[in-house]
């Protein structure tokens, strides 16, 4: 008997739920695969699809969202070996799965606890809530590899906004694999979106978008590159996460203001009277 | 409309100085590099007061003052300390609101009622408010031990001059913070009045820096690379070169931008209500209010009914003297200004919809405006997508709620929106479509320090007032 030949994987992008080729037909080499080099029409692309999944996800009850979330982390559970075997360490899996585990929680509470009745001076109802911005482009960190890429996402769609995430250049492998997760958690295509490839060619695309709401630099390790994407985001006053310390401690508790950064405060008043 | 005699308010409660300098480090001083320039009574053209103008080393000094007053004094201090003397001022602000009011009408031309009633009793509530939170941080939502940034630099616009030195304030100092405030180059005095407060109160030196002038001004003090943080209300245009401007940097920033608020008036609104509403919504404050909601959006079937009432309602309007009690309408606030707002209404009439204005004499000397609203405006029309910061209002109708909606949000800012209807699901229904910061639900242009304010998309990012206030003076 002759040794069984593997059927190896493609790995492509992630728009719209679906997983197609980069337009360009491109793809680089990294990790030891080939994988899809995304052009700035890809980009263009990816918000278009994270613009048509607003509506649906925003609406989406906070009930919703979080079942969904926690159904990531159970599919991601499932998928543990996979990622151990790109080699993403087994116990920064474990955090990856049980931080959406935690954000999944959030997603009934943070109007509780971020928002509220305010007592104003008067006869009237005043009551504040906060509300996703929209569409979010995310640089995610290149390391660590699935906890950093998780820790990014799930904070901003928990909320209700959707996202178009720039993966790591150099850890490509696990964000496409995360997307099959996704893929497979009742998540509404267009929510998260994915593109693999250079940084440079892609991010400057979205942080000048005039159709994206939010930008997360976390990802972002040059300096002089960070500063240029947050010129251009000042364009249509993009909301902005600079790029994270590189000390920073992925493990640690991440606390709410990755969320509250990427959400609108609505405040309503009402008068009072018969 | 009925004949009523003057009543003006006696200015003699206020004693203007011919000349003010910058406020640094407690004291009054004069420029070393600025130079100066003259603050005007809009309604007279008459100069009330030369003020000194801040050159790059006044603003040094003044990041100066206030990184020292953070590190020796403001940022050791217990909160209950820093509490007491956030009481301390709005105290005074409260005992001396007279003279306050009074001030801020010359200096802006807004009316004596509108200064009186609403921006400087607001002023006090506001200092009051944010004093409590200056010891009870930890219960503030923001973690166990929230920290301040450090220095504050602050820009504030004309229109509320006072208010916004409130809001700019307040809460940068209950949250632990030092100041340095410019405020806009034609209505300084009240701040420089407020300096005199600080005095008053034995506020340590430093802990507020009020530094005057123009645009250059403001922008050393924003791009001064001892600043912590950047606080800015004023035009989108500004926003975004400062949004720029503190690219690469760790300098926290929020934004308080322009708008173009829809009033949503539906067929079953209570009408007489709706209009005043739709009055206060668009002429207080000469319409120069970022929230302002200067585009009414009239359910078709009665559109008819809602402008026949509303050009009976603003032919009531008392346009003139800002001083006189009975004013509803005072003076355009600069030169600049009413250019700005002819420029807009008569590309208003040049693109094809209707300009009506109720007789109305408007005084000789002063800039003024007459109450005016533009009908069968459409959506491309410049009226209905510009700021126009006047008393300016553009007139679209709808037929269905979805479409109010659509109407409503077709805009690049997202600050403000009315809704007026009985029907309380179709407001809540309405309030969660809009993608605007503040709702006002048969109600309009409300203020209370407890209730944060700001907005969506190009109306700039973070809030002010209420818990959510403290957040932009935090390291959280």
């Amino acid at each position: 008997m002759s040794e069984r030949v593997a059927v190896r994987k493609t790995y492509k992008l992630f728009i719209g739920g679906k997983f197609p080729r980069s337009e360009s037909g491109r793809s680089y080499i990294v990790q030891d695969a080939n994988v899809a080099l995304s052009s700035r029409k890809d980009a263009r692309d990816a918000v278009v699809a994270a613009r048509a999944a607003v509506k649906g996800w925003a609406g989406a009850t906070a009930y919703n969202r979080g079942q969904i979330l926690y159904r990531v982390a159970e599919m991601l559970e499932g998928r543990r070996e996979q990622f151990v075997a790109l080699g993403v360490p087994a116990d920064e899996v474990d955090a990856a799965i049980d931080r959406w585990v935690w954000y999944a929680g959030w997603s009934d509470k943070l109007a509780q606890v971020y928002g509220g009745a305010n007592p104003v001076a008067g006869p009237y109802f005043n009551l504040s809530a906060p509300e996703p911005t929209g569409v979010v482009a995310v640089v995610a960190p290149e390391a660590p590899a699935l906890l950093g890429l998780v820790s990014v996402i799930a904070p901003a769609i928990v909320t209700g906004n959707t996202v178009v995430v720039a993966a790591s250049p150099a850890q490509p492998l696990a964000a496409v694999t995360l997307a099959e997760v996704l893929a497979t958690s009742d998540l509404p295509g267009g929510v998260v979106n994915i593109l693999t490839g250079r940084l440079s060619e892609t991010v400057p695309t979205l942080a000048g978008h005039m159709d994206v709401n939010a930008i997360d630099l976390t990802g972002v390790a040059d300096a002089e590159l960070a500063a240029d994407l947050e010129v251009k985001a000042a364009q249509n006053l993009k909301r902005v996460l600079r790029p994270a310390p590189v000390d920073h401690d992925w493990f640690a508790d991440p606390g709410i203001a990755r969320m509250t950064t990427l959400l609108e405060t609505k405040t309503v008043w009402h008068p009072k009277g018969v | 409309m009925f004949e009523y005699a003057p009543a003006p308010e006696s200015r003699s409660v206020v004693d203007i100085k011919p000349s003010y300098g910058l406020f640094i480090d407690g004291k009054f001083v004069d420029p070393t590099d600025g130079g100066s320039f003259k603050s005007i009574n809009p309604a007279s053209e008459e100069v009330l007061a030369e003020v000194a103008e801040a050159g790059g080393q006044d603003v040094d000094r003044a990041v100066r003052a206030a990184r020292t007053a953070y590190d020796k004094v403001w940022g050791p201090m217990p909160g209950r300390d820093r509490a007491k003397y956030l009481y301390r001022i709005a105290r005074i602000i409260q005992e001396r609101s007279r003279e306050l009011a009074v001030l801020e009408s010359l200096d802006n031309g807004k009316p004596i009622k509108e200064s009186r009633d609403v921006d400087v009793p607001l002023v006090g509530a506001h200092f009051f408010y944010y004093a409590g939170w200056a010891d009870k941080l930890e219960h503030a939502g923001f973690g166990a031990n929230p920290r301040p940034l450090g220095v504050a630099a602050q820009v504030i616009p004309w229109n509320f001059p006072l208010l916004m030195l409130a809001w700019k304030i307040a809460p940068a100092l209950a949250a632990g913070n030092t100041v340095v405030l410019k405020p806009a180059e034609t209505t300084p005095l009240t701040a420089l009045l407020f300096a005199e407060i600080c005095q008053q109160a034995d506020l340590p030196a430093g802990v507020v820096n009020i530094v005057t002038g123009a645009g250059d001004t403001g922008r050393a003090l924003v791009e001064h690379p001892g600043v912590d943080k950047v606080a800015f209300t004023g035009s989108t245009e500004v926003g975004r070169a400062i949004a720029r401007s503190v690219a690469g940097t760790r300098k926290k920033l929020t934004l308080e931008l322009g708008g173009k608020a829809a009033n949503i008036v539906f067929d079953d609104a209570p009408i007489d209500q709706a209009v005043e509403g739709i009055v206060n919504g668009i002429f207080f404050n000469q319409g120069h209010v970022c929230c302002a909601g200067s585009r009414l959006l009239i359910q078709e079937n009665v559109a008819d009914r809602v402008l026949e009432s509303l050009k009976r309602r603003m032919a009531q309007l008392r346009v003139g003297d800002p001083l006189d009690k009975n004013t509803d309408i005072g003076a355009i606030n600069s030169a600049a200004q009413l250019a700005r707002i002819k420029e807009l209404s008569d590309a208003g009439s040049a693109e094809g919809a209707e300009r009506w204005s109720p007789p109305c004499e408007l005084p000789d000397r002063g800039f003024w405006f007459a109450p005016t609203i533009f009908t069968g405006v459409t959506q491309a029309h410049r009226i209905a997508r510009e700021e126009i910061f006047g008393p300016v209002l553009s007139v679209l109708t709808f037929r269905t709620p979805a479409e109010a909606v659509e109407k409503a949000n077709n805009t690049p800012y997202g600050l403000s929106a009315g809704i007026w209807t009985d029907k309380g699901s179709r407001i809540l229904w309405t309030a969660d479509r809009l993608r605007a910061g503040v709702v006002w639900a048969n109600t309009f242009n409300k203020f209370d320090p407890t209730s944060p304010f700001g907005g969506y998309k190009e109306s700039g990012y973070g809030r002010e007032g209420g818990r959510h206030g403290l957040e932009g003076y935090l390291n959280v």
